[in-house]
C-alpha cells in the first residue's frame, strides 16, 4: 500500500497532504527517503512539525508564530518560508560547489606530493628517502597550502545570489553529484599522476649531470630538494589560482603570501643562524643561497610550472567552448552583462510546474478558500525547450522541466 | 515597535564579509586571454630554448670510464681487488682546443649516495668540531661509530668512510716528454660547506683533538692527515672530502676534482696527447658500478645539458600549436548566444 501511495504521489507535481497527525508527517518523509534515492528536506514552524524535521536529511524550522519548537530541532532556521529559496539556491549551492573544490584540490595536491616521492624510489634505490626536505614536508600541509585552501573553501563563488536566482537551473549539479563523484576522484588521481610526472622528470633531466656555473655541485641531494619542493609548490599553488573564480582581497592575500612565506622560511632555515643554533635539525645551510643563484634552476622551474598547468588551461578552455555546462554559460552571461549594460528586465512569465514532487501538510484553516478559488490556476503553462535534459536523475520524469523564476525581490540587485 | 525592534534584533549584519559580497575579481577563461597568451609563451619559450640549446652545443665534455672492465683498457689490472696502489694509465688526445677554465670531474655510475640510510650515516656535531661527540659519536653513525676495539670513529658514518680516494695526475704529452698539468684544488667545495657547515676542532694542533679516535676503516689516513701540506685544507675542511659529503641526489653523478687554470693551460687544453695517470684504489666493481673521469668546460647555465634547451623548444612548439587548435574551435564553436 505504502509503495502504491508513493508511486502515485510521484507521478504528481504537487501533493497536499492535510488532516495529517505529526507522526504521520514524519511517515511520508520516511517513505520517500526508503524508497527513493533522494535527499529529503523537511519545513515547518510548529511543534507539530517536529517529528518530520528529524526525519527528513535536512530539516528546516520557522521561528516565530508558532513557537521554537521547530527552531530547536532542525538543522536550519529562519524567520519566512521564503528564505529557503535563498538557503537552497545560494547558500546550499555554494557550499556544495566550495566543498567539491575544496576536496578535490586537496587530493591533488597530497597525490602529487606523495607520487613524486614514488618516482624517487626508483633513483634513491628504494630506500624510503623522501625527494624534499623534512621540514617543507611538515610545513608543506601545513602552512605553504593551508591559508589558499581555507579561502578558496569559504570565499568561493561562481556567481552571486542575484544571478542564483535568475537561474535555478544551477542548483541541478548538486543534485547529480556532478562536482565530486568517482569519476571525478579518478580523473583528479590521473591529474595527479600527470603532474607527478611532470614535477619530479623534468628536474631530474634538467639537473642530470650538471653543474653550477662555476662549475661547482649542484645535483647534490639538498639543491635537488630545494628545487623539486619549489617546482611542487609553485605548481600546486598555480593550479589553485585556476580553480579559484572569485578572488577576494583575502584570496589574493593567501596565496601570494603563502609563496612568499616559504621563500623567506626557507632562507631562514637555511641561514647560518640556524645551522650554528640547532645543528642537526637544520644541515640544508648554504642550499637556498647556492642554488637558487642559478638560472638553470630558475628555468627548470619555469619549465615545470608552465608544462604542470598549461594542459590544464587548455583542457578547460576547450571544455568551456565545445560542452559548456549550466555554470559556463551563466558565467558568460554574467560577464556579457557587465560588458554591456543590462537592458531593462521585462518581467518574465510566470511559468508553474516544478520539476520535482512536493508536499504540503495543512492542519488548521489555511489557505483552502484561496486555492479553490481559483486564482493561481489562471495561467496556463508556457511551454519553453528544456534546457538541458536530467534523464539520469532517478526522480526524474521524462516530461520537459520547467523552472519557477521568480521576479520579486525586496533588495536592489547588488553589483551583479 | 516593540514588534519592529523583535524582527531586527536577530538579523545578521548586513557587511559585505557577513553577506558574501566582498569585491573580488571574476576571472573567466576567454579566448582573448588564453590563445594570445599561449602564443606569448610559446614564442618567448621556443627563444628560451634557442639560447639555451645552442650554449650547450658550445660546451665541450670529455668523458673517459676508466673501470678496468674491458680487458684492453690499461685499468683492467687494476679491477682485482686485492691488488692495493695500483696505478693504471688512460691515454687520450684532443684535436681542437679544449677551452678553459677546463674542470676535472671523476664520475660514479650504480653509486646510491642517496639512499637513505646511507646519508643519514653521519654525525653534524662532529664534523662541525664539537669534540663531546668525538668520545660519543651519535648512533646513526652505526656499524661505523665504534671500532672492534670501542673507540669512537672520526668522523663516523658510512657517507665518511666511503670517501673517494683515487688520485688523478694529468701530463700532456711534449715531443716525447710528459709535461705535467697544474691542477687547482681550492675552492672546489661550496663556500657555506667550507666556511660554516664543516669545522675543523679549535685545537693546534689538529692531531690532538683526534686522541682515542680511530680512523674510519676504509681510510687509509686518518683525517687530520688529509693535506698536511695546508693546514686550511686539513681535516674536516679538506676539499675533497667537503665534495664528497655532499651527497648526490642520482646514482650517477660526477664530482669536481680539479681545476685546470693556471700557466700554459689557463685558457685551456691545447690540442695534443694527454696521459692521465690514474692512482686506482676505490672498488666499484663488486656492486656493478662504474669509475670515469670527466673534463668540461661550464657555462652561464652550467654543464652540458642538452634536454633543457630541447625541452624548451618542444614546449614551445606545442603552445604555440596548440593556440592554432584553439584559435580553430573557438572559430568553428563561438559560444552559444542563448541561454
Amino acid at each position: 500500500m505504502e509503495i502504491e501511495l508513493l508511486r502515485t504521489a510521484c507521478m504528481c507535481q504537487t501533493v497536499i497532504c492535510c488532516r495529517v497527525t505529526p507522526l504521520q508527517k514524519a511517515q511520508v518523509v520516511e517513505l520517500v527517503k526508503k524508497y527513493k534515492q533522494a535527499v529529503t528536506l523537511a519545513i515547518g514552524d510548529g511543534a507539530n512539525d517536529v517529528s518530520m524535521i528529524k526525519a527528513a536529511h535536512i530539516g528546516v524550522g520557522i521561528s516565530g508564530q508558532e513557537g521554537m519548537q521547530a527552531v530547536l530541532s532542525s538543522d536550519y532556521s529562519f524567520a519566512q518560508f521564503r528564505y529557503l529559496q535563498r538557503l537552497l539556491l545560494v547558500h546550499g549551492r555554494w557550499s556544495y560547489l566550495r566543498m567539491c573544490k575544496f576536496l578535490r584540490y586537496f587530493f591533488y595536491k597530497n597525490f602529487t606530493f606523495t607520487f613524486v616521492h614514488f618516482w624517487y624510489g626508483f633513483f634513491c634505490g628504494f630506500s624510503a628517502q623522501t625527494v624534499f626536505d623534512e621540514w617543507f614536508i611538515t610545513l608543506f600541509n601545513l602552512v605553504y597550502t593551508a591559508l589558499p585552501v581555507l579561502s578558496l573553501s569559504l570565499f568561493d563563488q561562481d556567481v552571486n545570489d542575484w544571478w542564483s536566482f535568475q537561474y535555478p537551473q544551477l542548483y541541478t549539479p548538486g543534485q547529480l553529484n556532478q562536482y565530486f563523484s568517482k569519476r571525478a576522484f579518478v580523473y583528479t588521481v590521473l591529474h595527479s599522476g600527470y603532474s607527478s610526472l611532470v614535477l619530479f622528470f623534468i628536474p631530474w633531466a634538467a639537473m642530470y649531470d650538471t653543474v653550477r656555473d662555476d662549475g661547482k655541485e649542484i645535483v647534490d641531494y639538498q639543491s635537488f630538494a630545494l628545487l623539486a619542493q619549489t617546482c611542487l609548490l609553485i605548481a600546486v599553488s598555480i593550479q589553485l589560482g585556476l580553480d579559484t573564480h572569485y578572488w577576494t582581497a583575502m584570496n589574493q592575500f593567501f596565496l601570494w603570501g603563502s609563496l612568499s612565506v616559504y621563500f623567506a622560511v626557507i632562507f631562514t632555515m637555511y641561514s647560518n643562524g640556524m645551522f650554528l643554533t640547532l645543528t642537526s635539525s637544520f644541515p640544508f645551510i648554504g642550499t637556498a643561497r647556492n642554488s637558487l643563484n642559478q638560472p638553470n634552476v630558475w628555468l627548470t622551474m619555469l619549465l615545470t610550472s608552465v608544462l604542470c598547468v598549461l594542459p590544464v588551461v587548455a583542457y578547460r578552455f576547450l571544455r568551456i567552448l565545445l560542452w559548456p555546462t549550466i555554470n559556463d554559460k551563466v558565467r558568460y552571461k554574467v560577464r556579457q552583462d557587465k560588458v554591456l549594460p543590462p537592458t531593462p528586465r521585462r518581467v518574465q512569465a510566470r511559468r508553474t510546474s516544478t520539476r520535482r514532487s512536493g508536499y504540503a501538510f495543512s492542519h488548521a484553516q489555511g489557505y483552502g478558500d484561496l486555492v479553490t478559488s481559483g486564482k493561481f490556476l489562471r495561467r496556463t503553462p508556457k511551454s519553453r525547450p528544456a534546457l538541458f535534459s536530467q534523464t539520469d536523475s532517478p526522480l526524474a520524469q521524462t516530461q520537459p522541466q520547467f523552472y519557477r523564476t521568480i521576479s520579486e525581490r525586496e533588495e536592489p540587485p547588488l553589483s551583479p | 515597535m516593540m514588534k519592529e525592534e523583535l524582527e531586527t534584533t536577530n538579523r545578521p549584519d548586513n557587511t559585505a564579509f557577513t553577506q558574501q559580497r566582498l569585491p573580488a575579481w571574476q576571472p573567466m577563461l576567454s579566448a582573448g586571454i588564453v590563445i594570445p597568451g599561449f602564443v606569448l609563451i610559446g614564442l618567448a619559450f621556443i627563444g628560451i630554448g634557442v639560447g639555451l640549446f645552442i650554449t650547450s652545443q658550445n660546451i665541450t665534455v670529455l668523458e673517459k670510464d676508466y673501470t678496468g672492465v674491458e680487458t684492453t683498457s690499461d685499468c683492467y689490472k687494476c679491477s682485482n681487488p686485492s691488488d692495493k696502489n695500483c696505478t693504471c694509465k688512460l691515454e687520450f688526445s684532443l684535436s681542437n682546443l679544449f677551452e678553459g677554465p677546463v674542470f676535472f670531474y671523476y664520475g660514479l655510475s650504480n653509486y646510491f649516495q642517496s639512499q637513505r640510510s646511507y646519508g643519514a650515516s653521519k654525525d653534524e656535531y662532529q664534523l662541525s668540531g664539537d669534540l663531546d661527540y668525538f668520545k660519543t659519536p651519535v648512533s646513526a653513525c652505526s656499524p661505523y661509530q665504534y671500532d672492534a676495539n670501542q673507540k669512537p670513529i672520526v668522523p663516523c658514518g658510512s657517507l665518511a668512510n666511503s670517501m673517494f680516494n683515487d688520485t688523478f695526475k694529468l701530463y700532456q704529452i711534449v715531443n716525447g716528454t710528459k709535461k705535467l698539468v697544474p691542477f687547482d684544488g681550492k675552492g672546489i667545495a661550496w663556500w657555506t660547506d667550507y666556511n660554516i657547515k664543516y669545522r675543523n676542532p679549535s685545537v693546534t694542533p689538529l692531531k690532538n683533538a683526534f686522541n682515542g679516535t680511530v680512523k674510519p676503516s676504509f681510510w687509509s689516513k686518518p683525517a687530520y692527515e688529509l693535506d698536511t701540506s695546508d693546514p686550511s685544507n686539513n681535516g674536516f675542511v679538506n676539499q675533497d672530502f667537503l665534495v664528497w659529503m655532499r651527497r648526490a641526489a642520482l646514482p650517477d653523478f660526477r664530482k669536481l676534482y680539479r681545476r685546470i687554470t693556471e700557466g700554459d693551460y689557463a685558457s685551456g687544453l691545447p690540442a695534443g696527447n694527454y696521459s692521465l695517470e690514474i692512482a686506482y684504489n676505490y672498488p666499484v666493481l663488486s656492486f656493478g658500478g662504474r669509475k670515469k673521469v670527466v673534463f668540461s668546460n661550464v657555462s652561464w647555465m652550467g654543464g652540458k645539458n642538452q634536454f633543457l634547451g630541447i625541452a624548451y623548444l618542444v614546449v614551445g612548439s606545442l603552445c604555440v600549436v596548440m593556440s592554432m587548435v584553439m584559435l580553430i574551435v573557438y572559430a568553428k564553436f563561438k559560444f552559444p548566444e542563448d541561454d
